[in-house]
């Protein structure tokens, strides 16, 4: 046996021992031999699935869903450019161009000399301080081109990440307007300390007076999601926090988790009183990497003040922890029961349902997923009661609602406001002129366009999990189509029909028509095939995958027909094109070797 | 008695056994010849095809000439139709898709066996092949098809038949086949 | 309990009893249900969606939905009907189903949904993907141009086998079937023409070499009646197996 081999097969088992032997453990390993490694190359596959006990098949099968595992090396600096549509329309297109012109690199390959690899990746939560981008898994903001003129230089002297100057990765949370969640005080325990005096069904008497609904996006009753948890029978009880915030334009619960994540543990930790859970985990997902330290020192914190960890407040047998799990670059894996999934350390594939998670979740035993912010909600509604919350928001959408505001305006940022707030309200308070479009809860979401801005945010007219992008009239918003057609087709888990080929054939025709080679035809095509998807698909990502091009071709016509060519018929691909390689290989350039 | 619907064929990369079936109809043909006036067909031995009612294509397109004969059947006639597993999906021909094009023409004038002079032609005559083989309604709009490797004689007449009656065409279960 | 609980199916009154989904209670009432991904022995999957219908005006698969009492099902509707033949389609171009070269056509399922629900193209531009064939084990040849990830035999040879085989790895459209050997080889897996995992593919993908073509067309399981008559081929297949 080579010493390499020994070496690796060292490291993974004090990595897999690190991790409790545990193969639910799976993904939080691969990550860590990937962070030392650069890869999970197909000895480490091996190695990892022995230690594991899972088989080496299923362990390549993981590293294969996850956007930030590779099987092969990336650069020693792996960099990563947003492509929220936000981002672009900052300038990330000339940007990263730029960046690879610097080092000579093609997007998505690593260079000969293995130095850096320069690619995309979804959204990373920084639309209103971009463009981003992603360094070896760490945050960076506010790319201009001199900025990427020294990461050049930085990476070609070999500098250590460390280094690099601090201001660059520096994440600002940008709230700019407060309310009930972020503009009241809270001490850190009254929460809980509302749960132990007044007991748990008070609480969710509390919870139900408070009309809270899940802010992650679905509006699902919290109180009722609780109670059903805490009424199935189960060997063990979970809290599980839904901090994947993959949505594209949605950055809000980034904000919560930097700035103020005591609230979101002591919302989980009330939680776990309610149903009587040991255990809590915070899905993190893997853009959020650069936060791990300072949420585990939070978590430290709260062990230490007896608000976490064995017999909290002094209370006999309230015992409940919480463990971050970090997500490895997977939209899907916010889906809940996807989430539990790679939880599980698995592909993230969204389970059938039912049955659901309040009865069948983690382990298979009742788990509440919440979101961040509904989380956060709970904990200050435990200690300032129900009232409190529902005095605020309308009749059917009661409380507050963090919005993550980003795109052509004065002042990107998270705004809280009472749900019923009217579309154009946020637009002035954030200093948008000239708004040509909306795009509300992100690309799975609804482009709302000028006429309707005085339709309001709550979940009985405009939904939104906190995504508010806004296009000003200089903008092509078949651009923005085009970015998220292809987004769900990137990030389709693949295991449906509809959503798996669905989405790359909705790419593809979007594709057509903007390129200027659509017809009539190709309108009719997208309409009936989002239909399907629509109908068909198992969960909600294949469901919504369709809305940004169904959406826009019933309020925003105009932009898809002005792009049609007048015939009935156009190829479905580029026809003197597909002669090429031929052209090539005969050295050929005669008329007969053209299509008109 | 009404006017005699014109119809044209051709073969693009297929085996002409579809037209074999087209034959296959047997005395049938007589009843056709009756309501159909035969335009270009690889049996009339006309070359360009002229304004037509129906032009029925066999075979996929897998180079420059294929999708020439295409558009001018599709500019020449109301209905196309697709006939055969080519046309309609590729079938065998497009089984060189899971090559590149280089790796066929390399097969087929360098590597093969028995080549004399091997290298790849750069005759002017040669239609250029497309880097793959496509089904006809990935180049032209297509109004029917007709399945089957080849189709049934029984399904194309009962294709013909429909149409030619303007009925909706219903093929019974039996004459839907891909093989 | 006498009074039996019902679902209604296409207008038919279909008995249930607790805890079956509305394929379970459909099969056992002789009402078809088109699927692919579903073969009553294993546990429900739900990805290839062909037994989606609309329960009380609500899409659902119909493997995956439990039965409720009252339940009025649309299981053929022109809308429901259009539905499962586009997603053949899409089944179709998303690999390459040579059908005259695919010894398995006759009594392959996909192609006999096809007929079922007449489906006469495959309509959508074709993926064309690139896919080599896995002919390294003695006995069975491996297609996965012809896979379409019902995850049957990931099911079979991991549930009922106990030898997990196959799996499923890449996401999305690059989703595709693996084996579970350091080569990637079929060969280099445990894997036998007795396993379970064998029997159970619903199309051309896992077939024994050295046999091809035995029944003459025109005499093949779904050449004469349409699959809502005959049914799952992998039922066939243990019939012929025990014969
Ligand atoms: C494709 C998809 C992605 C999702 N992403 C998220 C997410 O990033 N964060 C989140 O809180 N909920 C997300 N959800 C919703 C969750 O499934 C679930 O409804 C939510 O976590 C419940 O928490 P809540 O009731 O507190 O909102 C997503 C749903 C789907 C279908
Ligand atoms: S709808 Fe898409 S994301 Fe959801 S299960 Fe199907 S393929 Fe996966
Ligand atoms: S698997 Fe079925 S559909 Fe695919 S080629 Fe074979 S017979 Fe045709
Ligand atoms: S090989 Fe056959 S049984 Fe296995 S997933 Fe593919 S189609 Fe299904």
């Amino acid at each position: 046996m080579t010493s390499a081999k020994t070496e690796l097969e060292g490291f993974v088992a004090e990595v897999v021992d690190r991790y409790g032997r545990d193969r639910r453990n799976l993904l939080q390993v691969l990550r860590t031999v990937q962070d030392q490694q650069g890869c999970v190359c197909d000895d480490a596959v091996q190695t990892v699935g022995q230690a594991i006990g899972v088989p080496a098949m299923n362990v390549r099968s993981v590293v294969e869903f996850y956007s930030f595992l590779h099987g092969t090396p990336r650069g020693q600096y792996d960099v990563l450019f947003s492509d929220n549509i936000v981002d672009r329309m900052l300038g990330k297109e000339g940007l990263m161009a730029r960046l690879c012109e610097r080092l000579g690199v093609e997007p998505g390959v690593p260079r000969a000399d293995g130095r850096v690899t320069v690619d995309n990746t979804s959204c990373t939560g920084m639309p209103d301080q971009g463009p981003a981008i992603l360094v070896n898994g760490l945050a960076l903001t506010h790319l201009t081109p001199s900025r990427v003129d020294t990461i050049a230089d930085l990476i070609e002297r070999g500098v250590p990440l460390q280094k690099w100057p601090g201001i660059y990765c520096e994440v600002e949370d940008n709230v700019r307007r407060r309310d009930l969640l972020l503009g009241t005080p809270f001490i850190d325990g009254s929460g809980i300390r509302a749960v132990l005096a007044q007991g748990p069904d008070a609480v969710l008497d509390e919870m139900m007076t408070s009309g809270l609904r899940g802010l992650g996006g679905a509006g699902f009753k919290t109180a009722q999601k609780w109670a059903l948890s805490r009424a199935a029978a189960g060997h063990e009880h979970f809290v599980v926090c839904n901090a994947d915030e993959g949505e594209p334009g949605t950055f809000k619960d980034r904000v919560l988790l930097q700035g103020h994540a005591n609230l979101l543990f002591e919302g989980m930790t009330v939680c776990a009183r309610v149903i009587g859970a040991r255990r809590g985990f915070l899905y993190l997902r893997g853009e959020y990497r650069y936060m791990l330290e300072l949420l585990e020192h939070t978590l430290a914190q709260r062990r230490r003040a007896g608000l976490l960890g064995k017999g909290i407040l002094g209370t006999e047998g309230f015992d409940f922890d919480i463990e971050i799990h970090l997500g490895a670059g997977a939209y899907i894996c916010g889906e809940e029961s996807a989430l539990l999934e790679s939880l599980a350390g698995k592909r993230g594939v969204p389970r059938k349902r039912p049955p659901f998670p309040v009865t069948h979740g983690h382990d298979n035993e009742p788990t509440v997923v919440n979101n961040v912010e509904t989380f956060s909600a709970a904990a200050k509604i435990a200690a300032n009661g129900g009232a409190w919350w529902a005095a605020k928001g309308t009749a059917t959408s009661p409380g507050t609602k963090l919005l993550s505001v980003s795109g052509d305006c004065a002042r990107p940022g998270v705004y809280e406001y009472p749900f019923g707030i009217t579309i154009q309200e946020i637009l002035d308070d954030c200093g948008a002129s000239d708004t040509a479009a909306v795009q509300v809860a992100g690309p799975a979401g609804q482009l709302v366009p000028k006429r309707d801005f005085g339709r309001k945010i709550a979940y009985e007219d405009v939904a939104t999990g906190g995504s508010f992008m806004i296009f000003n009239h200089t903008r092509d918003l078949l651009a923005v189509v085009r970015n998220f057609a292809a987004f769900f087709a990137h990030e389709s888990c693949g295991f449906c029909t509809p959503c798996r080929v669905g989405t790359s054939l909705m790419r593809d025709l979007v594709e057509k028509v903007a390129t200027g080679n659509g017809t009539q035809y190709d309108l009719e095509e997208m309409k009936h095939l989002g239909k399907i998807m629509k109908q068909a698909s198992h969960c909600g990502l294949g469901l919504t995958a369709p809305n940004p091009v169904l959406g826009s071709l019933d309020k925003f016509p105009e932009i898809w027909t002005e792009k049609l060519k007048s015939k009935d018929f156009e190829p479905a691909f580029d026809l003197d094109g597909a002669l090429s390689e031929a052209r090539a290989l005969t050295g050929r350039d005669d008329v007969h070797a053209h299509i008109a | 008695m009404p006017e005699k619907i014109k119809v044209a064929t051709a073969s693009l990369a297929g085996c002409f056994g579809c037209h074999m079936s087209l034959l296959d109809i047997d005395e049938r043909i007589l009843d056709l010849v009756q309501v159909v006036d035969f335009d270009r067909t690889p049996i009339t031995d006309i070359k360009k095809v002229g304004p037509c009612d129906v032009g029925i294509i066999e075979g996929g397109v897998a180079n420059a000439e294929n999708v020439e004969v295409l558009r001018e059947f599709r500019h020449h006639c109301k209905i196309l139709v697709a006939m055969g597993a080519c046309a309609t999906n590729g079938g065998i021909p497009a089984m060189r898709n899971q090559f590149t094009l280089e790796e066929c023409l390399r097969e087929s004038y360098v590597e093969g066996m028995g080549i004399e002079n091997p290298m790849v032609p750069n005759d002017a005559e040669i239609p250029l092949l497309l880097n793959k083989v496509r089904p006809l309604h990935e180049v032209v709009k297509v109004d029917y098809f007709l399945p089957g490797c080849p189709p049934s004689a029984d399904a194309i007449w009962t294709f013909l038949t429909e149409l030619i009656q303007g009925k909706p065409i219903a093929f019974p279960y039996t004459q839907i086949h891909y093989d | 309990m006498s009074d039996q609980q019902t679902i209604t199916i296409d207008g038919r009154e279909v008995p249930f009893t607790e805890g079956q989904t509305i394929m379970d209670a459909a099969l056992a009432a002789e009402v078809y249900v088109p699927h692919l991904c579903h073969n009553p022995e294993f546990v429900p999957h739900g990805s290839c969606r062909l037994c989606v219908v609309k329960v009380n005006g609500r899409f659902q698969s119909a493997c995956t939905a439990p039965a409720a009492a009252g339940q009025v099902i649309d299981n053929s509707s022109d809308e429901i009907m259009d539905m499962r033949r586009t997603l053949l389609q899409m089944l179709f171009v998303e690999g390459n189903h040579v059908c005259p070269a695919c010894e398995k056509s006759g009594r392959c399922q996909l192609q006999a949904l096809a007929y079922y629900t007449g489906m006469l193209s495959p309509h959508f531009t074709h993926f064309f993907p690139l896919r080599r064939i896995d002919a390294s084990h003695p006995d069975v040849v491996l297609d996965f141009n012809r896979c379409i990830l019902c995850e049957l035999c990931v099911r079979a040879s991991r549930d009922v086998d106990k030898k997990n085989v196959f799996g499923i790895t890449g996401r999305g459209i690059n989703a595709k079937l693996i084996v579970n050997a350091a080569s990637g080889k079929l060969g280099d897996t445990g894997f036998s023409v007795e396993d379970k995992a064998f029997h159970v593919c619903p199309v051309g993908a896992i077939l024994p070499k050295h046999k091809g073509f035995e029944v003459p067309i025109g005499e093949r399981l779904y050449d004469q009646q349409p699959i809502s008559v005959v049914g799952d081929v992998a039922a066939h297949d243990e019939e012929n197996a025990h014969a």
